[in-house]
């Protein structure tokens, strides 16, 4: 059977990570590289590297970077932020990338992802999705960080992901991000229900117990965390001891 | 001298990065010569198996690689394209291994395709997988598949009742594995490491 994937989430600005406090042993937590092999080390199953340059430079440091990485780390990575074209997954690609994840750009223009897809496959494509509730109700996909609402519902732009070569869905709740008061596992369990490829949850664990119910009630193939791990409340390792000790199948 | 099969079989890089993390020579190339006299020859593949197996028709490697004598290690669609045929494009194989690829058919919506992350492998021969314990996870990203058959060397299930099928396979000096060493953490370094030690 598939484990469960627990996967760090890097945040990297001009080719620096942004969040990592204390590590023990790691004399440059700022590095990316190195952070992102320690967590290897540790057992995480995938990573994730999100740019958050604002700057052509910085973007260019990224591209570097994802090189790097890829000599350095044994386990499939993603990368993402700011891809707005098929070219851009492409040099992600090239410069040794596993998987690419797009969100805004992908929203204005869906056919982004049935044009990655088809150019590198659907193994390649992770679709990420920010949404939140209303004040009618509905769940709305939002862009840009959360920051712009569209008109688009949850539910349909997931399943139309899907339908245009989606491989993944990594979802966030804007209205649980940040709050550390666990994960909307309804919302979760209907979405990885009404789709065929896995869902990826992040934003809102507050702790351990709050990542196993997303993984069981709430039905998710993985999640995503970044300050827990950042911020050294716990390691890699020591949630998927305990996630193995709730009967989790989890690589250990 | 490790020689990598170079017939555009998609992105590569990690399989060269692996062997450099193991401290391996390795050269990138599709000259039969070269081929023939390499320590060990890796067959990558990433995408389609009957498109993979046309480009090694085009480029007239299929007759070279059917003929090694020195170890080869096929990777996921490399491992594929060496068996009997495959579905994906339905397309005769080069009949190394005695299996016809099919495409998995989940028997609930649990199950989902791609085969995509870490599974857990079973029955393992040594060989490839001296000092691998049975029930290691490997990563694995896959749509199509080979069934068990009398050149399975290792085993692993799809769905969380579904079907055993092969997660490695070995005839005579050839080898092919349907998940990633390359990106199978430490455990996957030591089995790319093993084929290199044969």
């Amino acid at each position: 059977m598939l484990a469960r994937r627990i996967i760090p989430c890097l945040d990297v600005k001009d080719g620096r990570t942004v969040k990592g406090v204390n590590f023990e042993g790691l004399t440059d937590v700022g590095d990316p590289v190195a952070l992102g092999a320690r967590y290897a080390d540790e057992g995480a199953d995938e990573l994730v590297y999100l740019d958050i340059s604002a700057s052509r430079e910085g973007r260019g440091t990224f591209t570097r970077l994802v090189g790097r990485v890829a000599d350095a780390v044994n386990i499939p990575f993603t990368v993402g932020g700011g891809i707005a074209t098929a070219d851009d997954a492409a040099a992600l690609l090239d410069a040794g990338a596993d998987k690419v994840t797009v969100n805004s750009a992908a929203v204005s223009s869906p056919a982004l992802i049935s044009e990655i897809a088809r150019r590198y496959g659907s193994q390649f494509v992770v679709v990420a999705i920010d949404a939140r509730r209303c004040d009618d109700g509905e769940i709305r996909v939002t862009t840009h960080g959360g920051s712009r609402l569209t008109s688009r519902l949850l539910f349909d732009w997931a399943r139309e992901a899907q339908e245009r070569g989606a491989g993944e869905i990594l979802f966030t709740s804007m209205d649980h991000d940040g709050t550390r008061s666990g994960y909307p596992c309804d919302l979760y369990a209907r979405l990885a229900s009404s789709l065929s490829i896995p869902v990826i949850a992040s934003g809102g664990a507050g702790g351990p117990a709050d990542i196993a119910e997303v993984l069981t009630a709430g039905r998710a193939d993985a999640a995503l965390a970044a300050s827990i791990f950042h911020y050294g409340e716990i390691t890699v390792a020591e949630l998927k001891n305990y996630l193995h000790s709730r009967n989790i199948p989890v690589r250990l | 001298m490790i020689a990598i099969v170079d017939y555009s079989a998609g992105n590569i890089r990690s399989v060269t990065n692996a062997l450099s993390r193991l401290g391996a020579e390795w050269r990138l190339t599709s000259d039969p010569s070269l081929l023939r006299s390499a320590d060990r020859v890796i067959l990558p593949g990433v995408g389609h198996a009957g498109k993979a197996l046309e480009s090694l028709r085009s480029a007239g490697l299929d007759g070279v690689i059917a003929d090694l004598r020195r170890p080869v290690l096929g990777i996921c669609v490399g491992m594929q394209v060496m068996c009997r045929s495959t579905e994906e494009g339905d397309a005769s194989g080069l009949g190394i291994f005695d299996a016809h690829i099919r495409r998995f058919q989940p028997s609930s919506p649990a199950d989902k395709v791609p085969h995509m992350g870490w599974n857990t492998i079973h029955n393992l021969e040594k060989g490839i997988f001296k000092d691998i314990p049975s029930g290691s996870h490997v990563y694995f990203v896959h749509s199509y598949f080979a069934h068990l058959c009398p050149d399975t060397i290792a085993t692993t299930r799809f769905g969380e009742s579904g079907e055993m099928f092969s997660a490695a396979l070995k005839y005579e000096n050839f080898y092919g594995t349907q998940f990633h060493p390359e990106k199978s953490g430490s455990v996957g370094e030591r089995i790319l490491s093993n084929f290199l030690n044969l």
